[in-house]
């Protein structure tokens, strides 16, 4: 019997390093793979070149990186405020009535595959911008021109997919802060908009931050919607309306026809997307367990 | 401004904002659906693509994604949970568990292209399994241990310390009071971790874009190359293939989805009414 | 404090010592556990009088950072030996606890969970021993029709007897109780109480309990417990009617605590 017992707890623990094992494999062979050419063209080129011309071997990813900036960019710009709002409204203002289905529909909204983001960025958003905003944002400046394809179009469908991530964490955070606060405040004479503004939300900042930095992390690691909707062409933007190439859309769209050399390089941004990804995780997780026990 | 007025200009911002979220959920839901509704029919479900997938159905493709899936959940299960008994029951908080932790935690934000790199390498090249439904389920298999793991330890940790005292104090040991009494109690988050792992699974493209392949042929094991329904949605919507065939699989995407999210959302709600 | 000698000791228990982390819980506990006797365990709260109780089947194990010293030593063999078989400790040695913690299985499953455990299989020896237990614990013309029910829809009185019942399943020798009817209105609690003379003539009984009316209704020798310490172990008629020590006199009295 206890050596039976001392078995499964072997297997166990077994199953529970699969994770740490996984991690470990994933950094071995991204970094296997991408390091020799890395090393071969140099760091600090490989980040710094302006110009990713694969078929003649130029690796340059400065303009991946601004391009994967922007879009994310502008979907924490967009998405922010809003994800905010509806935690607020969730935890402060809606009835529980209310609360509930509209709880739902975002988690619906975390469930929707990338890809059925991507195609309907595709069929509506992007043809909107060519038709719509293009138009507004000519009356400003005559020779803007735009395909559709462009920055504008990622931010805005990356900024609806990280909408649960704020919203679903941030609502923990201001519903994490004591009630007693918000009687302390009213009792005061402030009024719920005041409680909620100076007292609330700044006690809930720090969970409301790492919800955005988490936010941030899926929003550069997004592939497939940007794949299909940023134009995936890497050049130095000039407007929001500007196509743009990002990070992930790259290895996604040239995996398929690369050879092996510009195979190694697409490993290489791989790694370059390992590291934001793992700073911006162990930030969130930083500043999670600085706010201590409320999450 | 005095009060009054800031007051309404306040919760306009938030409420509107807040409608602002809904809208565009109700706009992509409801205009996959209404659009592509019409193209699932019987023939759409049933039959094999054809020039490409522009005309025909796509019932090698909703094989194929089964097969993928149940390759990951059937691998992770098991994993997953063992893992997450491993967390609550048998772990202490020493150096090595918050690091196994800390790594869960970190599987969980690794991008999915990520992931199709590393199965690209990994399963497909260096193992040798080429692209195949075991290398895109194995692949997968990693991804939603996260999930499975989280939603399982989440309801160990609601099953109370009296019942362990109780079961340990009758002689059993420790992994009897585990299978007896503690995992009967946690069945609906086992199943909930395992819906939403599913729902991932499905959902997922550059993961599985990179390791299975995108044959459209029936596969007839587990190391032929397929496609999933996510997967074929992009490979029609990027290269303009049929319209009307992408709305109806993006419908069919969504459809599994609602499905999906209704079960979790019936399970935790019966699992609240129980406690 | 020598009470006859002659009686078959079950537990023998000496210098003592549990820490939980740094802070001691438990100091220099001498005390002897007779057999076929009620035992009480009386004390203010936090005088360590539960964790003692639990010290006695290893209950303790599933605390982290709790380090134990001295000996306990059960029918002559010490329990904290290195090798010692933890588990059939726990078949000899049961427990009831203070909020009667019956699985969400139905009644008939819960009673036969510790045989099935122990390896009985036949259904014919499995149905007996529900019927014996429920029997002994005075619940079997309650719920003989609907032993295929859920426990938890027995009122607290009866589940807390289902508790022991479960717990007789098992035929242990010693059975802990830790304030078994401290959750309990009066008429359940006397019914327990009714129960313990008769369980007595076939097992050891040691309860903790806040009731001093309790102890020395039922008990027939008491312990009293100070700040980790046993300050008095006595017969109990002796200790209620006569204690040596004034701290314990104070205590029975009512006049702290």
């Amino acid at each position: 019997m206890k050596a039976y017992e001392k078995a499964i707890e072997k297997l166990i623990l077994i199953s529970a390093i699969v994770t740490t094992v996984s991690v470990a494999l994933i950094t071995v062979f991204i970094f296997k793979t991408g390091m020799p050419i890395l090393l071969q063209y140099g760091v600090l080129d490989f980040i710094t070149g302006t110009d990713w011309s694969p078929t003649s071997e130029i690796f340059g990813i400065m303009p991946l990186i601004i391009g994967t900036l922007a879009v994310t960019l502008g979907a924490l710009i967009i998405g922010v405020p809003t994800g905010i709002a509806c935690a607020v409204y969730l935890s402060e203002i809606a009835s529980k009535k209310t609360a509930g289905p509209f709880k739902a529909a975002i988690e619906l909204l975390a469930g929707i595959p990338s890809v059925v983001y991507g195609f309907f960025g595709l069929i509506v958003l992007v043809p909107a911008i060519r038709n719509y905003i293009l138009p507004i944002f000519q009356k400003f400046n005559p020779d803007l021109n735009t395909s559709g394809f462009s920055i504008l179009a990622g931010a805005v469908i990356l900024a609806i997919m990280i909408l649960p991530t704020i919203v679903s964490l941030s609502e923990n955070a201001i519903t994490a802060v004591p009630q007693e606060f918000r009687e302390a405040s009213l009792a005061l004479g402030a009024n719920k908009r005041e409680t909620i503004m100076k007292v609330i939300v700044p006690a809930a900042k720090s969970g409301i931050f790492s919800s955005v930095i988490l936010a941030m992390g899926r929003a550069i690691g997004e592939t497939m919607a940007v794949l299909l909707i940023t134009g995936n062409v890497a050049q130095m933007p000039g407007s929001i309306l500007d196509p743009v190439a990002t990070l992930t859309g790259t290895i996604a769209m040239e995996m398929s026809y690369a050879g092996p050399t510009h195979q190694q390089a697409l490993f290489a941004i791989g790694i370059v997307l390992f590291i934001i990804i793992m700073l911006l995780n162990i930030l969130a997780q930083a500043v999670m367990k600085k706010m201590g026990g409320v999450n | 401004m005095n009060k009054k007025s800031k007051n309404a200009i306040f919760y306009a911002i938030i409420v509107s904002l807040s409608a602002l979220a809904l809208i565009s959920l109700i706009l992509i839901v409801g205009f996959i659906l209404i659009k592509g509704l019409p193209g699932i029919t019987t023939e759409f479900l049933s039959q094999s693509p054809s020039k490409m997938g522009k005309e025909g159905g796509i019932l090698p493709i909703i094989i194929g994604t089964l097969y993928v899936t149940l390759v990951a959940l059937v691998i992770a299960t098991p994993i997953g949970v063992a893992a997450a008994i491993y967390f609550n029951e048998y772990s202490k908080d020493t150096r090595s568990v918050r690091m196994i932790r800390f790594f869960t935690e970190v599987l969980a934000g690794i991008p999915s292209i990520i992931f199709g790199l590393f199965g690209f390498a990994f399963f497909v090249v260096f193992m040798g399994l080429g692209w195949s439904v075991l290398s895109g389920g194995l692949t997968l298999t990693i991804m939603i241990l996260p999930t499975l793991i989280r939603a399982t330890e989440e309801s160990l940790k609601t099953v109370p310390m009296s019942y362990r005292e109780g079961s340990l104090s009758l002689g059993a040991t420790k992994w009897q009071t585990i299978v007896k009494v503690i995992l009967p109690c946690c069945k609906s988050g086992v199943l909930t971790g395992l819906i939403l792992g599913m729902g991932r699974a499905i959902g997922e493209t550059a993961a599985v874009m990179l390791t299975i392949g995108g044959s459209m042929r029936m596969a007839e094991s587990l190391l032929d190359p397929t496609r999933t329904m996510a997967l074929h949605l992009y490979m029609l919507a990027s290269e303009g293939i049929s319209e009307e065939k992408t709305y109806a699989t993006a419908a069919l995407l969504i459809i599994i989805v609602l499905i999906i999210n209704t079960i979790a959302n019936e399970i935790s709600r019966r699992m609240i009414k129980l406690s | 404090m020598e009470i006859r000698e002659n009686e078959e000791k079950k537990f023998d228990i000496k210098g003592l010592d549990l820490y939980y982390g740094k802070f001691q819980a438990l100091e220099k506990i001498d005390m002897d556990i007779y057999a076929n006797k009620i035992t009480a365990l009386i004390g203010p709260s936090g005088c360590g009088k539960s964790t003692f109780l639990r010290t006695l089947n290893r209950m303790n194990d599933l605390i982290p950072g709790v380090t134990i010293e001295g000996d306990i030593r059960f029918d002559d063999e010490n329990i904290y030996e290195k090798d010692y078989d933890v588990i059939n400790l726990r078949k000899k040695v049961g427990m009831v606890f203070q909020k009667a913690n019956p699985f969400p299985k139905t009644i008939y499953e819960n009673i036969v969970y510790g045989p099935r455990v122990h390896g009985e299989k036949n259904k014919e020896i499995l149905d007996h021993i529900v019927e014996r237990t429920l029997k002994e614990v005075a619940l079997w013309e309650e719920v003989k029709d609907r032993l295929n029910k859920s426990a938890l829809g027995l009122s607290g009185g009866q589940q807390q007897r289902l508790c022991i019942a479960r717990c007789l399943a098992v035929e242990p020798e010693v059975i802990l109780m830790d304030e078994p009817t401290s959750a309990l209105d009066p008429v359940a609690t006397s019914k327990i109480e009714g129960l313990l003379g008769e369980l007595a003539l076939k097992y050891t009984i040691v309860i903790v309990t806040h009731n001093m009316q309790q102890a020395g209704r039922v008990s027939d020798n008491t312990a009293f417990f100070l700040s980790g310490k046993v300050l008095e172990v006595d017969n109990t008629a002796q200790m209620f009617s006569n204690p040596r020590n004034s701290k314990t006199e104070d205590y029975i009295t009512g006049r702290f605590g």
